[in-house]
């Protein structure tokens, strides 16, 4: 009994982390996306630490912790205070319509359901599942990095594709430590890099839209 | 001797993982460039060693075999004489006042750490320890590039940025799923993601998740190979940048994750049940060479025009590795060397045109051999190179990749030879326009650089052509058994 009821948690943990990816496409303000993703953080965590608990393997542990702190808390602060300074909290930013945009969505998560499930049939059902919810995040990421306009945009879904990674990779029973840890610290990392960008793009344009860089292109004169 | 060879390769990551550090506190740029070259040398030598020292017991963390050999002894020479280069053409960027000094601290302690990604990668017998190791060596590129902040450094670092992270994100999806494959037969923990246990087992594994694993690697580290239709950040990079990076990253970094791919590609050949990668890396291959071929003739920029070539030439390595089999493999992995070290000399060359012109844009660069004799003599024997002519090195890789596909498959080298045919006829337009005709007048011709700018040229157009020439036999031993192993 505890075997299914331990399957139903994580598989509606890692349901909801493709939830929240599906509210992070249609948010439309910054502070709301910021706090959207936020959420999906905290939804990552709870999922990873049920999977700590399932597979009775503390060092998941630590990995719920770096999501919970990094991912829920210190991030979002540090993105809002970039926008707030930067004076881009009521920019409306999406390249593609909403609807078209849930809709495409919608049949990504249908598509790597019906691709994963069809492949790992042989495989631990606990692990199957999460891996297909994670393929549907990580697609959904993507999605957002195409459909986003703005720079902040671009990187809150970038992260999000990291959290279908680390769900991944807490899904698969006795993943070595290492690698979670380097997910994580690649987050930071990553961060690090793109707030050095986002300075620089500020610096010399007075704007985070991407579309400005287009101008640029050294191909034209 | 058998601890001999595990401390070479301690070497060669310990050796610009301190001269990182050094670099960082070491102000006045003379001696960091000094630093910077005496360090790359060094690894380069410890590197060489590794041949003397035979095979090693693989650890569960490095481990050197024939094949990451090759990679990495070309990687630390590139990287040695790129150094060399470096010193020189920072020297006149500074001058030129594009580069602060402050920058260049930051630049030489990047090198450094960069080669440490890309020597770790090769060393690694760990797939997540790989994966950790490319998303160094990228996010270090992704810094240099942004070096000079122009818009356009600042596009192409994003771009650049940005593809790149989604691409090493879909690659390590795609080790989560190797492990996820190779967990029930290896067992939880470690043992499952070491690369030499991964091969030992590869016959009991689920096919259908390594297939799955496969398509995410291929995509995932193939955006790093700049094969299209994921290639948009690699021109962009390359011309944006510092010429020494746009060097290293051609002739390198590419290669970096042209070897993730080959290192799945031998477990996926382990696996009976498995797809054959041979068709996926076949198509990906032609598609890049016949598209870069094409847009050779559309570029205004010198050192795009070249980059745009060097998704051309990845295109034809993983076409050869795709099509497999004992002659293939040895042309792909021929073409690999040929193709790094003539890439890297024609980027020295077009660093210093470029220099010497004071633009990129090729209409207003020309007659190099006029102003610049040997400068410009240089770069028409390396782009002839490029090009494929004999008696180069790079005409016999092709040559021998060309006949094995007419063996194997008359019909996939048609559009291979077209290929081949048009951006053949590009580069040579190209370049008669770069080397001859009058020097534009309007410019001044800046001043030659000294000899010891021309020797890293020199010294690689050298070996490509003793390879055309000739190949010492221990060599296509060596090649030949290497390429048994990528299978």
């Amino acid at each position: 009994m505890t075997g299914a009821l331990a399957f139903d948690i994580a598989h509606m943990l890692a349901g909801g982390l493709v939830l929240a990816s599906f509210m992070l496409l249609y948010q439309d303000r910054l502070h709301g996306l910021v706090n959207t993703y936020a959420l999906h953080a905290l939804v990552l965590t709870a999922s990873v630490a049920w999977q700590a608990w399932a597979q009775g393997a503390p060092h998941l542990y630590i990995t719920a912790l770096v999501a919970l702190v990094f991912k829920a808390l210190v991030i979002p602060l540090a993105l809002h205070r970039i926008i707030r300074r930067l004076g881009i909290h009521r920019d409306i930013e999406n390249a593609v319509g909403t609807g078209l945009t849930m809709l495409t969505g919608m049949g990504l998560v249908a598509l790597s359901m019906v691709v994963m499930l069809r492949v790992t049939a042989e495989a631990d059902p606990l692990a199957r599942e999460d891996l297909a919810m994670a393929l549907a995040v990580v697609l959904l990421g993507l999605l957002m990095m195409v459909t986003r306009r703005n720079a902040i945009g671009q990187v809150v879904g970038f992260m999000s594709l990291e959290n279908g990674l680390v769900l991944a990779a807490a899904g698969a029973r006795g993943m070595p430590l290492v690698v979670e840890i380097s997910v994580a610290f690649s987050v930071l990392v990553a961060f690090i890099v793109i707030g050095i960008v986002l300075f620089r793009i500020r610096e010399r344009f007075d704007t985070v839209d991407v579309g400005a860089l287009d101008d640029f292109r050294g191909e034209r004169r | 001797m058998s601890g001999f060879p595990f401390d070479a390769t301690v070497a060669v990551l310990v050796v610009p993982a301190v001269a990182a550090a050094v670099l960082a506190l070491l102000p006045g740029y003379r001696a960091a460039a000094r630093v910077n070259v005496l360090a790359s040398l060094t690894t380069f030598l410890a590197a060489l060693s590794l041949f003397a020292g035979g095979e090693g017991e693989a650890g569960n963390y490095l481990f050197v075999d024939e094949l990451n050999i090759v990679f990495i002894v070309l990687n630390t020479f590139v990287g040695f004489t790129a150094s060399v280069f470096s010193a020189g053409y920072i020297r006149h960027e500074l001058e030129m006042g594009r580069i602060s000094p402050a920058n260049l601290r930051f630049y030489h302690a990047m090198y450094q750490t960069m080669m440490f990604g890309m020597n770790l990668a090769f060393v690694a017998n760990n797939i997540g320890l790989m994966w950790v190791a490319v998303e160094l060596a990228t996010l270090t590129t992704v810094l240099m590039v942004g070096l000079y902040r122009t818009h356009e450094a600042l596009e192409a670092a994003w771009k650049y940025f940005i593809l790149g992270s989604v691409g090493i994100a879909l690659a390590l999806f795609g080790t989560i799923l190797v492990y996820m494959a190779a967990q029930p037969v290896v067992g939880e923990g470690n043992d499952a993601m070491v690369w030499t246990r991964l091969v030992e087992a590869a016959a009991g594994f689920d096919p259908g998740l390594l297939n799955l694993a496969f398509v995410f690697l291929l995509i995932g580290y193939g955006t790093k190979v700049g094969l299209a239709p994921l290639h948009a950040w690699l021109p962009d990079a390359h011309a944006e940048g510092p010429t020494p990076i746009s060097a290293v990253l051609s002739g390198l970094l590419l290669n970096v994750a042209l070897y993730a791919v080959l290192r799945f590609k031998i477990l996926l050949a382990a696996s009976p049940g498995a797809l054959a990668p041979g068709p996926l890396m076949v198509g990906m291959g032609l598609v890049s060479l016949v598209f870069a071929a094409f847009m050779l003739y559309r570029r205004r920029d010198i050192k795009r025009l070249f980059a745009y070539s060097s998704i051309e030439h990845m295109g034809i390595i993983v076409f050869a590795f795709g099509m497999g089999g004992p002659l293939a493999n040895f042309a792909g992995l021929l073409h690999m060397v040929m193709h790094s070290l003539t890439k890297s000399a024609i980027f020295y060359c077009v660093g210093h045109i470029a220099q010497i012109r004071g633009t990129q844009k090729l209409a207003e660069i020309s007659g190099v051999t006029v102003t610049h004799p040997a400068l410009g003599w240089a770069f028409l024997v390396g782009v002839a190179a490029i090009a494929g002519l004999p008696p180069m090195g790079v005409f016999m890789s092709e040559f021998l990749i060309v006949t094995s596909t007419f063996a194997a498959a008359p019909l996939l080298a048609v559009p291979l030879v077209a290929g081949l045919v048009v951006a053949f006829g590009a580069l040579t337009m190209r370049a008669t326009g770069i080397a001859f005709g009058a020097p534009p007048e309007n410019r001044p011709a800046g001043e030659a650089p000294g000899l010891a700018a021309y020797l890293p040229i020199y010294a690689h157009l050298a070996l490509v052509l003793a390879a055309g020439l000739y190949l010492p036999p221990a060599l296509v031993g060596w090649f030949r058994h290497v390429a048994g192993i990528l299978g």
